[in-house]
């Protein structure tokens, strides 16, 4: 119980370069139903003005949630991962993630709270492309439920 | 590629498409695969009751997932989002039956911004119960 606030504000190093793929943007637009031909066919991409297949929205979580491990299994931070749960998620868009980016994601514990029993954690991660500029920046609330409550 | 909705034609209130989705175990275990989230709880009932869940819940990135798709299906153009946020505020429990859970989303235009932008509010209703909250996105119009 209780996150360590001496962590606030560490920023930890670039997560290992993600290339996304064709087929994983097909395959993640098929699982949330999105049928938009951006997403599917690369003609109606281009057509569109899009270098490849255009990912949804919410495909730069796939992208993040691994990379935020490093901050959440940060020994300092204190988290005990059995209690957690994502309890909100903010995306800010530069532009779109499209196939055949190559991406890292750099994370920083932006701010740490208790409320009600509960310690709450805010992470931000961004997605980068080669040159260090950031295509989407997310923010993510991980909720450690309080070892007092009663469920 | 432009946005298909003209923003001098959008004023405050206006109602985008509703959407209902149904959400079965197999989608579940389908987003797990196409996510990387294997959470057990998102498709092993036994685990999930262990830990006081009442059922299998729906990953809540994919019910925001469903959410981001009332307004990019509303402007087609995925560009267009600018920025895009929820708060998960109930769980969503998906029964072992052909069934499954029925969400429905809903967004209203809140506010028109600068830069030919509007903020649209997002509600998701499973039964009774609002699933997410303060769900808003903003995006661009033509």
């Amino acid at each position: 119980m209780g996150l360590n606030p001496a962590v606030i504000g560490r920023q930890y190093p670039p997560s290992p370069p993600y290339l996304v793929g064709r087929e994983k943007v097909r395959e993640f637009a098929q699982a949330i139903g999105d049928t938009n031909p951006v997403s599917h066919d690369l003609s109606a991409a281009q057509a569109a003005g899009f270098t490849d297949l255009v990912a949804p929205p919410t495909f730069a979580f796939v992208i993040t949630h691994v990379a935020m491990a490093s901050a959440m299994f940060d020994p300092d931070l204190g988290l005990d991962y059995a209690r957690v749960v994502h309890g909100e998620q903010r995306f800010t868009y530069a532009r779109p993630i499209v196939a055949s980016d190559l991406v890292t994601v750099v994370s920083v514990i932006d701010a740490i709270r208790s409320v009600a029993g509960n310690d709450m954690l805010t992470l931000r991660s961004d997605v980068v492309d080669p040159a260090g500029a950031v295509i989407v920046s997310t923010t993510s609330v991980i909720v450690a439920r309080g070892s007092a409550e009663e469920e | 590629m432009a946005s298909r909705v003209a923003f001098d034609q959008v004023v405050v209130g206006d109602v985008l498409p509703e959407k209902r989705v149904r959400i079965t175990r197999l989608d579940l275990v389908r987003y797990a695969g196409a996510s990387g989230d294997f959470n057990v709880i998102h498709w092993n009932e036994r685990v999930a009751k262990l830990v006081g869940l009442p059922d299998v819940i729906a990953h809540g990135m994919y019910t925001m997932a469903q959410a981001g798709r009332v307004v990019t299906d509303w402007v087609t153009d995925p560009a267009a989002l600018e920025e895009f946020g929820v708060r998960f505020t109930r769980p969503v429990p998906v029964p072992d039956d052909d069934q499954g859970a029925e969400v429905t989303f809903t967004g209203v235009v809140a506010e028109k911004l600068d830069g030919q932008r509007v903020k649209v509010n997002i509600t998701a209703m499973c039964g009774d119960a609002s699933v997410l909250g303060r769900a808003n996105a903003v995006v661009r119009l033509s």
